[in-house]
């Protein structure tokens, strides 16, 4: 269909385009040009305004789209995959669970509790806009060292933010992951994970549909907060962005209630087409990116928009990104029917536009035309980007370094004492100072919460199945090493899966990276995500969406590449739920996987003398996968009481984790781990890779059905009644009381957090 | 036995409720909304946790003046049981149907955790299925938890077995250690004067299952199953 474009006349009182005014909203020269191409005139500021949002890189992943098509997506059960607000995939007998990780990094950093909390709201909205009910929260955080106040100011905040929100809406928050390293220091990463559940029929997309359709804007009114806040969120931190605050929104978890049960409603009541959060870039994107997946067009009126302030201009409507707000195309003449079901929710309703014919994106006040783009092509026609990819120099160099040739220091000689020191490194030490301030319990179907087991697990109820869950990332092995780092990332979060039973299913991720215009960086990018596509092939595990989140970076540099993996796995007969703690004094310990030499990159090297260098550690992606399979026959028999990843402290941090499931009911273990092929350090504090301690009464069934996966399993000793911890590593022997380690594992975060509390009472 | 429980646009355990007295005691219960009066001939009310009206002014504040709240009142003033739990109980006490008040925890932060509650007593319609001292193991979740009423209050309600259930370690020790909230006298739960209003921080539709760890919430329900009558 042709069409004539409008007359679309600037503004009274709009500033004037200028080189500066458009290097203001981020927008390169060349990017320019090719406006101007699009529209075959000068833009209005408002227009200006709509492409600065909408090529943004959070908006148009204009320098990530081409290597995260290199991704698998595919498996039977993929009921939707990258491109709608959340991936679904079927578990079986007509339920469908829909998923998806986001970041909200940048507005943590200067504001942790609104940021973390509107992190929070934005992705339960991603979920539930698909018309699945959010039934579980994980969330995967980054921080700099807890030594310094600042930092724990941060973390606070965070955690506050986090639990308010999922608190007040009645999701429970079930598990996640929390690593420190001063890489975070100026730059927190904040990613939350929804995870929902619906029957396939009820699946609906974003797609805007049927010509003459009214589109409503739904919720809460539109306000003068988070205006340009995809654009912020890229763009590097810097001391200028404490003047940015006013660009991080404020969340209402209560509002977000009423519009979660709203939206289901409305969704069953087949009164609607489509609907889509008003998330990044609010109006603007979420109308062009509808009108784009339906290939139609739509006109907008922004004097129909419900405001919360008098005398807001087309641009600040349309960018604005006040929160709890959702934009909805109803069917044509169901309007009523769909504001009633609004109004049981004291919600306010307004049409505010309409599906048209004609193939453009129209923006009017009333009469006039405050802007028009041709057909979809604002969002189609986005520039993309092939940066330059080069390795880091300084990185090849620390990864060249030898581990084994780290002297020890001298309290090494009491190996206790070393694994003390991991036990309370933060990273390792238990986080119950943060998962207690999380409701992790209401809708009463969390088998497991945070900290029991090596994922949470969350009932289907009214099946005999549960979903086993689990955030995941070691960024220190993606720094050193971004393909290898990658692949781990997929393959830790599929072991900790299947240690609780369940068979990993699919991801989600969240690549949070730095600027992608330097070729360290891209480099970076480039290979974690080959790296991931790896695992994710290997382990059948496809991506079926997920987030971006580049220039993570302050003036002290960029924060460890970090392809946060939000992975959800299938638990087939909730019988076969496994914990990681030891249940079971006289039980055999068995590992399954082999122990190695390798020592690099490990939490040992940083937390006890401060390197991060060396070699990953390997991951042999055939392996994990029998390891899988493996694990999974073996809890199938009933045979298994216990099963742990080895991960960051390796063995020995794995051991004492086990033996202190329950502080006030300790386990001890005995276990002989000698051989002359590795030395103790690696023994007992390296990190190899798939390897797993399972706890069994029937250790002849469990190696039997382990070997015959093609995967190593060796007794190696026994769950003991008394607490006590001993690891015989060739020579040298580790043999402490558990008591120490406890308070070790135990105290770490809340005497670290009590300092910021004396700090700054 | 016909159980209702209200929802208000901000409940978040209304579902958990429901499930609870059906799933797990195989009662009829409905939904009753907040801008309904009609009761629906239930014998039995629960207010369930939650953020009643999203609690920006004080955890239940708003919620007493609620349609549905009217006709509560009316049927805890005929008798019959009415459960706070939670929101519930904060809503209870700002509705004037149980005394004291529910105050930011004392260490202001949410916790959700495992609790031991130490069974007090008598409460013949809620606690006839345990037995006194019985130490039980239940969930909370909730910022404002901290149980006040000035000490005349707290003294007569102690006096007239007006306290349900209070915070003990395992053994069932009362203890400043064992009192999660600062709580006085580490109270968790009252009854109203009558003993058909109970009020209770902890979450007792959380403990009826031993999947989610423990069964001890549900002979608080068959107590009122065996008085009232199934």
């Amino acid at each position: 269909m042709s069409t004539t474009p409008s007359v679309v006349h600037a503004r009274p009182g709009d500033p004037v385009i200028t080189p500066a005014l458009v290097a203001e909203h981020g927008i390169t020269p060349f990017e320019y040009e090719k406006l101007l191409g699009l529209l075959g005139r000068e833009p209005t500021f408002t227009e200006l305004g709509i492409v600065s949002a909408l090529w943004s890189e959070h908006c148009s992943y204009k320098h990530s789209r081409p290597v995260l098509k290199t991704l698998p997506t595919q498996a039977p059960y993929v009921l939707q995959g990258p491109g709608e607000n959340a991936g679904v995939i079927s578990v079986g007998d007509g339920w469908a669970v829909a998923f998806k990780i986001e970041s909200h990094n940048h507005p943590s950093a200067v504001e942790p509790y609104q940021g973390a909390a509107t992190g929070v709201g934005g992705i339960l909205r991603d979920v539930f806009t698909m018309g699945a009910r959010p039934i579980a929260m994980l969330n995967s955080l980054r921080f700099g060292s807890l030594d310094t106040p600042r930092v724990r100011w941060l973390m606070s905040g965070v955690v506050k933010g986090i639990g308010d929100y999922g608190n007040c809406i009645g999701v429970p928050t079930v598990g996640g992951d929390v690593m420190f390293d001063p890489a975070y220091e100026g730059n927190p990463l904040v990613n939350a994970m929804c995870v929902g559940l619906m029957r396939e029929d009820e699946l609906i997309t974003a797609k805007a549909e049927g010509i003459g359709n009214p589109i409503l804007a739904v919720g809460a009114r539109t306000g003068r907060d988070g205006i340009h806040g995809a654009s912020f969120a890229s763009e590097d931190l810097s001391e200028e962005n404490e003047a940015k605050r006013p660009r991080v929104q404020v969340g209402d978890p209560f509002t977000e209630k009423l519009l979660l049960e709203a939206s289901l409603e409305l969704i069953r009541s087949g009164h609607i087409v489509a609907i889509q959060d008003m998330g990044a870039a609010g109006l603007t994107s979420s109308s062009a990116e509808m009108a784009e997946r339906g290939d139609v067009g739509v006109v907008i009126d922004v004097t129909k928009v419900p405001v919360r302030e008098e005398g807001m201009t087309p641009y600040e409507i349309l960018l604005s990104e006040s929160q709890e707000r959702m934009l909805v195309v109803a069917k044509r003449g169901h309007e009523e029917e769909a504001k009633a079901i609004l109004r049981k929710w004291d919600l306010q309703a307004e049409v505010i536009g309409e599906v048209i014919a004609e193939p453009v994106y129209r923006v009017v006040e009333g009469d006039r035309v405050v802007a028009e783009f041709p057909g979809s092509r604002l969002v189609t026609e986005c520039p993309q980007y092939a940066p330059e990819a080069r390795e880091s120099d300084a990185i090849i160099a620390l990864r060249s370094r030898e581990p084994h040739a780290v002297v020890e220091r001298a309290e090494e000689a009491d190996t206790a004492w070393t694994l003390r020191q991991l036990l309370s490194s933060p990273t390792i030490a238990n986080k119950r100072w943060i998962y207690r301030q999380y409701d992790s319990q209401v809708r009463t179907s969390t088998v497991v919460g945070p900290g029991a087991a090596d994922a949470a697990v969350v009932r289907l109820r009214g099946t005999n199945k549960a979903l086993a869950l689990k955030t995941d990332c070691n960024s220190r092995y993606v720094y050193l090493d971004p393909r290898m780092g990658g692949r781990i990332a997929v393959a830790e979060a599929a072991r900790n899966v299947a240690c609780t039973g369940g068979r990993p299913m699919a991801i989600t991720n969240c690549l949070n990276f730095g600027n992608p215009k330097k070729p360290e960086v891209f480099f970076q990018f480039r290979e974690a995500v080959h790296g991931m596509g790896d695992a994710c092939r290997a382990l059948g595990t496809p991506v079926t969406g997920g987030n971006v989140s580049l220039y993570n970076e302050n003036p002290q540099g960029a924060v460890f590449p970090t392809p946060t993996i939000g992975m959800v796995g299938l638990i087939d007969d909730i019988a076969h739920v496994t914990r990681s703690a030891f249940t079971t004094a006289g039980d055999s310990i068995v590992l399954l996987g082999e122990n190695t030499d390798e020592l690099g990159a490990s939490e040992y090297l940083a937390r006890v003398h401060g390197l991060t260098i060396g070699a990953v550690p390997v991951v042999d992606l055939d392996h994990e996968k029998r390891l899988v399979d493996a694990l999974l026959a073996a809890i199938a028999t009933g045979a298994v009481h216990s099963a742990h990843d080895l991960s960051e402290g390796g063995l020995a941090v794995a051991l004492a984790e086990c033996c202190m499931g329950d502080r006030d009911a300790m386990l001890g273990a005995s276990v002989d781990v000698s051989t002359r092929t590795c030395s103790t350090r690696a023994l007992l504090w390296g990190e190899a890779q798939g390897r797993v301690l399972v706890s069994t009464s029937r250790p002849e069934d469990v190696l039997g059905t382990v070997k015959a996966h093609g995967v190593t399993a060796t007794v190696i000793g026994t769950v003991t009644a008394d607490a006590r911890l001993v690891i015989t590593a060739g020579a040298r022997i580790l043999d402490t009381p558990l008591m120490p380690l406890a308070n070790a594992y135990f105290d770490a975060i809340p005497a670290l957090m009590q300092r910021a509390a004396m700090a700054t009472a | 036995m016909k159980f209702g429980v209200v929802t208000f646009p901000g409940s978040n355990c209304d579902v958990d409720a429901l499930h609870a007295v059906t799933d797990q005691l195989g009662q009829t219960a409905v939904s009753l909304w907040h801008r309904d009066r009609d009761l629906q001939g239930c014998d039995v009310l629960i207010l369930p946790g939650g953020f009643s009206y999203g609690d920006a002014l004080r955890a239940g504040a708003i919620a007493r003046f609620s349609p549905i709240m009217q006709e509560v009142k009316a049927h805890a003033e005929r008798g019959a049981p009415v459960i706070g739990i939670c929101n519930g109980f904060q809503i209870l006490c700002e509705s004037h149907l149980l005394p004291g008040a529910l105050m930011r925890n004392a260490g202001l932060k949410f916790i959700c955790d495992w609790v031991y509650l130490k069974v007090e007593g008598p409460a013949p319609l809620y606690l006839s299925g345990y037995h006194t001292g019985q130490v039980l193991r239940i969930p909370i979740a909730h910022g404002e938890g901290r149980f006040v009423a000035d000490d005349a209050v707290l003294d007569g309600l102690e006096h007239s077995g007006q306290v349900v259930f209070r915070y003990c370690d395992e053994e069932g020790n009362v203890s400043d250690d064992a009192n999660p909230n600062g709580a006085a006298r580490g109270i968790a739960g009252i009854t109203n004067a009558a003993g058909n209003v109970l009020g209770m921080m902890p979450h007792p539709e959380r403990a009826v299952e031993s999947l989610l760890g423990s069964t001890d919430g549900l002979a608080l329900f068959e107590s009122l199953l065996a008085r009232v009558g199934a």
